[in-house]
């Protein structure tokens, strides 16, 4: 999978941290990579250029001229820039009105029903009592489909099977939501050609109707160069307030989000990771930036780790490891540190061939399973997490009913820790290498289990 | 409207994106220079063409100018030679198994189009003269099942489905003993999407297929790939991943009516040897058409005019 793109960057980079000195010329060969790289990521090629001058302005600035690591300092600023371009973290939903309509827009297919299942759970949870409204008259059994996912959340649904008339639909949907105290309306409409006049006009006037507080475009993560034209068309007649990304639990790059802020300029709200209802995340600009860039970017992840570990603690660590001295206790301290430094996807996608695990990984999961491995540990008692040997059925038992799980978790996990072991001496090397790439002190100071998958 | 000008009304945009851009490049700068090329480059990519056969063009322009001055080649009949080239038309849209049922497996990512093409396809071997079933596998979107069924009910096609969360391999299984028992020609197989990154569901996909074999040996006959045409460069990734988990015989791409793209298949065919054998233009059941190559690079890059020098 793992396009050239990040190998690409990659070279670039490595190419990058070998120079003292940097040239205009050097620059220029670099960044025409960086240019293809982003091409290859589907971000649009006039967007790309765009891009490209804009870092390559500031690269040839003073500033990295007569910098020391001229190379590191290209990466950050190729990275701040993306950072900028994609825009703030999620400013969250407007939710103006009484109640506040949503109204999801977009291509075929690109998710919107199950967008607004995961948005509906969201407000939910937020306090907010919505109502899905199938909006779309066109598709087989797109109603079913939204009516579904309304049982699946046990919130209610308004559909009109055999209506054709959206409009006629809207109207008696706001009046079932006002008649049932509902506060937000989530829109669940048709999937519709951006070049498609007559289509496109029923959703002007189904905005004019129901005055949303959004409109959000739902876009495929994956859509190539035609991204801007999708966003061009679809904003111009409707005025998009935001986006949503989906399907970005796959391995497309994203770069379509570059072209949705540079031909529409307003933010990304969200981004869908999965086909579940609970698989919806707030935008993260910088996540995406890693994401567009390449995975492999292990300066940021040298930078994030050391922001996040205390350098001491780490350095403990790594001499227990080596040594063999790696005890329960400190698998604790270590899992806890891990979860400092934000989710275990972003961590893992920032190593070298780290998107290559992700693929086989289903990290949410493996997120959850650290949580219930912490709950393992910390129903131990000190000693025993000091001497695992000790560890007899009983206190397994034990451990288990404090902890809410079975016992074979928890054999599972001393399974795991005693394979965790025998993997010490292999990241013990791997450590000292990132050291050698040259992250800001070459601390090293990385969670040795974070490997462990 | 003819195949051919519903393809080309659909590609009218990126032909003419391609039409302008390559004919400012010839007449601003007749002889090719590094930037020029580099021009030409992006206005390919631009087309979803993606990189490597990107490169094969501009080398081949690169080549062509060198050796025969700016009077002599076509840009665009090198790049249409080119696509054509690269894209070997397949025998046949669509297989027939030596004797008795032919089962036809449409796989793909989330949302690509794989139950309406299911549809499409019923409707268009009806059209000739067999008999069509279908099978619903996906048995974990919401809904999938009814919209299949929906499908079945409008072209009159039985349609063979269990409960959701019912294990597809399970379903796929006894849909081709029904369609046997049915004497059907040809079954068509709804499986559900699932992102090529996901081991445990490509695994899924495989065991359906493991299952096929083994109700009737050689089935699946077909397995086709679906692919969205507004997809960029990950449709390589797409079509890697399936093509390894679950040989497949060949694309269909949809949702060709109204987007600018398509160029992404030449790369796939280029890599992987997949013949296009279906293009989807539109929602409807007839919104299916075989794929034929030259009339596709023909409608990607427009008609040859001679550069202004
Ligand atoms: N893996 C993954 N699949 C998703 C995501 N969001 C939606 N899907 C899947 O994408 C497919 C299409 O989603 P829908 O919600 O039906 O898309 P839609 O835009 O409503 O489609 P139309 O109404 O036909 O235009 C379904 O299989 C969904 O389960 C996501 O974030 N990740
Ligand atoms: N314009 C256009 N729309 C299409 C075409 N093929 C399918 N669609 C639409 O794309 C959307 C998704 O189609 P489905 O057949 O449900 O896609 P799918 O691959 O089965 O989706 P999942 O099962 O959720 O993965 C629907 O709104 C279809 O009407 C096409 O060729 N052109
Ligand atoms: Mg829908
Ligand atoms: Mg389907």
């Amino acid at each position: 999978m793992f396009d050239s793109l990040s190998s690409k960057l990659q070279n670039v980079f490595r190419n990058l941290r070998g120079l003292g000195r940097i040239t205009e010329a050097n620059v220029a060969d670099a960044l025409r990579d960086v240019r293809l790289a982003l091409l290859e990521a589907d971000v649009n090629f006039q967007v790309a250029r765009d891009f490209i001058e804009a870092v390559k302005q500031k690269a040839l600035g003073q500033e990295v001229l007569r910098s020391i690591q001229p190379g590191q300092q290209i990466i950050k600023i190729i990275h701040d820039e993306l950072v900028t371009l994609l825009g703030a973290d999620s400013p969250g939903l407007r939710l103006e009105g009484a109640p506040a309509s949503l109204l999801l827009v977009g291509l075929h297919g690109s998710g919107k029903t199950t967008t607004c299942g995961k948005l509906a759970r969201w407000l939910h949870k937020q306090g907010a009592a919505p109502l899905l409204v199938a909006a779309d008259v066109y598709r087989p059994a797109a109603m079913d489909q939204l009516a579904t996912l309304g049982r699946q959340l046990n919130l209610p649904v308004f559909t009109k099977p055999g209506e054709t008339d959206v409009l006629r639909l809207a109207r008696e949907a706001l009046a079932f939501a006002a008649a049932n105290q509902r506060t937000v309306l989530l829109f669940d409409t048709a999937g519709r050609l951006h070049i498609d006049q007559p289509l496109v006009q029923e959703l002007v006037r189904l905005r004019d109707l129901v005055r949303p507080a959004e409109i959000l475009l739902v876009l495929d993560a994956a859509t190539g160069q035609e991204a801007v034209n999708v966003a061009t068309h679809f904003h111009q007649a409707l005025g998009i307030t935001g986006a949503v990304l989906t399907k970005l639990d796959g391995d497309a790059r994203g770069g379509a989000a570059l072209s949705f802020r540079a031909v529409v300029g307003r933010p990304i709200k969200f981004v869908g990771v999965g086909e579940k209802l609970e698989d919806l995340e707030p935008f993260h600009g910088e996540r995406l930036a890693q994401r567009i860039l390449g995975m492999g970017d292990v300066v940021a992840l040298v930078e994030k780790a050391a922001e996040a570990v205390d350098q001491d603690e780490a350095r403990r660590l790594e001499e227990k490891m080596r040594k063999g001295q790696f005890t329960l206790e400190d698998f604790l301290a270590q899992l806890r540190q891990m979860r400092k430094m934000g989710p275990l996807e972003s961590l893992v996608g920032l190593l070298p061939g780290g998107a290559d695990a992700l693929k086989n990984a289903d990290l949410s999961r493996s997120e959850k399973e650290f949580r219930r491995m912490e709950g393992i540990l910390c129903a131990m008692t000190p000693a025993e997490r000091r001497n695992p040997n000790i560890l007899n059925a009983r206190r397994r038992l034990r451990i288990a009913n404090g902890s809410g799980v079975k016992v074979s978790e928890v054999n599972n996990l001393l399974n795991r820790f005693h394979q965790m072991q025998q993997m010490m001496k292999k990241m013990g090397k791997f450590q000292k290498l990132l050291a050698r790439m040259g992250g800001p002190g070459g601390a090293g100071g990385l969670p040795p289990g974070m490997f462990g998958r | 409207m003819s195949f051919f000008q519903r393809l080309k009304a659909g590609l009218a945009k990126t032909q003419h994106r391609l039409v302008h851009e390559i004919r400012r490049i010839v007449t601003r700068s007749p002889r090719l220079t590094g930037a020029t090329l580099e021009e030409l480059e992006a206005a390919l990519l631009g087309a979803d063409l993606g990189l490597p056969m990107t490169r094969r063009i501009v080398d081949a322009v690169k080549t062509a100018y060198e050796t025969r001055g700016r009077d002599g080649p076509d840009v665009f009949a090198i790049a249409r030679a080119q696509i054509e080239q690269a894209l070997t038309p397949a025998e046949t849209p669509l297989g027939r198994a030596s004797a008795g049922l032919t089962v036809v497996s449409v796989v793909g990512v989330n949302g690509t189009g794989k139950t309406t093409t299911c549809a499409k396809l019923a409707h268009y071997v009806q059209g000739r003269g067999a008999a069509a079933m279908l099978a619903a596998c996906d048995t974990f979107r919401a809904a999938a099942i009814e919209q299949l069924q929906l499908w079945g009910r409008r072209l009159g096609v039985p349609v063979i489905a269990a409960a959701y969360q019912a294990d597809p391999a399970a379903v796929a299984h006894d849909a081709i003993a029904a369609a046997q028992a049915r004497g059907a020609d040809y079954l068509f197989v709804d499986t559900a999407g699932r992102l090529h990154t996901k081991s445990n569901l490509m695994k899924e996909l495989q065991k359906i297929h493991r299952v096929m074999d083994k109700k009737l040996p050689g089935a699946p006959h077909e397995v086709f790939l679906v692919l969205d045409a507004t997809t960029g460069m990950n449709a390589l990734a797409q079509a890697r991943e399936f093509h390894r988990a679950v040989p497949l015989t060949g694309l269909v791409v949809t949702k060709l009516d109204g987007t600018s793209k398509g160029g992404m298949v030449v790369a796939i065919q280029q890599e992987l040897g997949l013949p296009v054998r279906f293009i989807g233009v539109g929602e409807q059941a007839e919104d299916l058409q075989p794929f034929d190559p030259r009339q596709f690079a023909e409608a990607l890059f427009g008609t040859p005019e001679p550069a202004v020098a």
